[in-house]
């Protein structure tokens, strides 16, 4: 009984799953709406069905680990190295970038708006105690975050009740921040996807210690056998074609330009 | 206030309209539910039966133990289910993980202890009701158990459509082991939290009401089907 169970359930799930890659991806990335105009062309180019597994980059990194996703696509240069170092994924190949923005209340009492630099708005943040949201969630946000305030020499640790860690995605995050009128990092593309502003506006943006840089990993297939390493490569193959380029660095949102292409054509894998 | 009048606009527009989009993670949703429900009841009415019926060291034990179960955490059932059909868990083999067949196995742990107890309580009052009759015929326990199931059939409805509640509503453990893939795994509830998540409350309010008109819809469905609450009716 328990093996025809097991036949039946196996029988169904690989009907379901043929031609079909997972990839792993950031919320940042799935916000911004661009999965929406690569996905189709994939499939018409390549006549492959990507499956996208939003998550933050901690969790999506952790799929990797288990095999559970064919590949990932995140924003978080240490942890990627290491995951490529412990042989979880063959390579590290850079795609594309966008950037990070300070969002804030309208007024800015803390006025980052005047800073010269990101690491200057955090320090008028922090001894203004003006009310801040944090990711806290091991996101690539999150530790770009954790790296602008290790820059401006302060410890989150040590923050008072201004600091608010929530531990959410970057919309959910977005959303207490609307409600408290509370500074926030956010990437450029969750921002403007964002529908529930309130009185935040976006104050700080342009330092290039901002830029957000992704990487395309395909998971190591000699640690897991089962990914689909063929479909891996190919997605690969067409991810830093001109191809790409054109629609990654054509993409508008709201007018504004969120992402540039930034792929080698071989050689730094 | 004006999310609220937004949702229900957007409600009307996406089912006047007949969004693919939403006929396809509605059908989904219910897919999914239905699936689990029905294995559900399954395993869990025997279950309730066999409790009602056998006397055995245990018993008490075994029942506060289901009672206790059906405040089971969803996330943490998505954990262990996701756990366990990982690649790198015990049944990676099979690449369950991010099917509807996983989110169904997930929801099927989630509500066999709530039907199991809701069916439990009313089959033993029933049972103390039938005890001596079928006793004195001296019937077998398998025709003991399909009599007090089959007589308290109305009642294990009501467990099946409380079951039916809870997973439909259900969106922690489906969004951890589904993985709300668009077009494989997104269904009514992790559609929403998606919704709100990019801050569009609108749409995910829309959303949420067409799941509790739906829901409303099934349950009437049943009621009307099964005839309960007609007066001279049991």
């Amino acid at each position: 009984m328990i093996r025809l169970l097991l036949a039946v359930l196996v029988v169904w799930s690989s009907a379901a799953s043929a031609e079909t890659l997972r990839m792993a991806v950031t919320t940042s990335f799935h916000n911004s709406g661009l999965a929406d105009v690569l996905l189709p062309e994939i499939a018409d180019d390549l006549g492959l069905e990507v499956q996208l597994l939003v998550v933050g980059t901690g969790q999506a990194l952790r799929l990797g680990e288990a095999g559970d996703v064919d590949a990932i696509l995140v924003h978080s240069r240490g942890a990627e190295e290491a995951f490529v170092a412990a042989g979880y994924g063959t390579h590290r190949r850079e795609i594309m970038y966008n950037d990070f923005v300070l969002i804030g209340p309208q007024d800015d009492p803390a006025a980052i708006a005047e800073s010269e630099t990101a690491t200057e708005a955090l320090t008028r943040i922090a001894e203004a105690q003006a009310i801040f949201v944090s990711r806290g969630d091991d996101s690539g946000t999150h530790l770009k975050e954790l790296a602008l305030w290790a820059d401006a020499g302060r410890d989150p640790a040590g923050f008072g009740r201004w600091y608010n860690a929530v531990g959410a995605g970057m919309g959910a995050a977005l959303n207490t921040a609307s409600g408290l009128n509370a500074y926030i990092l956010s990437d450029r593309a969750s921002w403007l996807s964002f529908g529930n502003r309130g009185d935040l506006a976006l104050l700080f943006a342009g330092d290039p210690v901002l830029f957000n840089q992704y990487a395309y990993l395909p998971v190591n297939p000699e640690r897991h056998p089962h990914v689909a390493a063929d479909l891996a490569r190919a997605l690969e193959d067409w991810l830093v074609s001109d191809r790409a380029r054109d629609l990654i660095d054509g993409y508008r949102m709201e007018g504004e330009q969120l992402f540039v292409f930034n792929a080698q054509s071989e050689g730094d894998t | 206030m004006i999310d609220l009048w937004d949702g229900v606009v957007q409600a009307l527009r996406l089912v006047a309209g007949l969004d693919a989009t939403l006929t396809d993670i509605a059908l989904r949703s219910l897919q999914v539910t239905l699936s689990a429900l029905g294995i559900a009841c399954l395993i869990a009415f025997p279950l309730a039966a066999l409790l009602a019926v056998r006397r055995f060291r245990w018993r008490r034990t075994v029942i506060a133990v289901l009672n206790a179960l059906m405040g089971l955490p969803p996330v943490v059932v998505g954990l262990v289910v996701y756990v366990l059909l990982s690649r790198s868990g015990p049944f990676g083999v099979l690449g369950l993980l991010f099917t509807p067949t996983a989110m169904i196995i997930a929801q099927v742990i989630i509500i066999v202890p709530l039907i199991a107890s809701i069916a439990h309580q009313s089959l033993r009052d029933l049972w103390h009701d039938y005890h001596d009759l079928l006793i004195s015929m001296n019937v077998t326990q398998g025709q003991k158990l399909r009599t007090l199931m089959w007589d308290a059939r109305r009642a294990l409805l009501t467990a099946a459509l409380a079951g039916f509640g809870r997973g439909i509503g259900e969106v922690g453990a489906i969004m951890i082991v589904g993985g709300n893939i668009d077009n494989a795994t997104r269904v009514m509830t992790t559609a929403i939290a998606l919704e709100t998540g990019r801050g569009d409350f609108a749409l995910a309010l829309a959303l949420g009401f067409i799941l509790i008109v739906m829901t409303v819809a099934i349950n009437l469905a049943v009621h009307t089907l099964g005839r309960t609450e007609r007066e001279g009716r049991w």
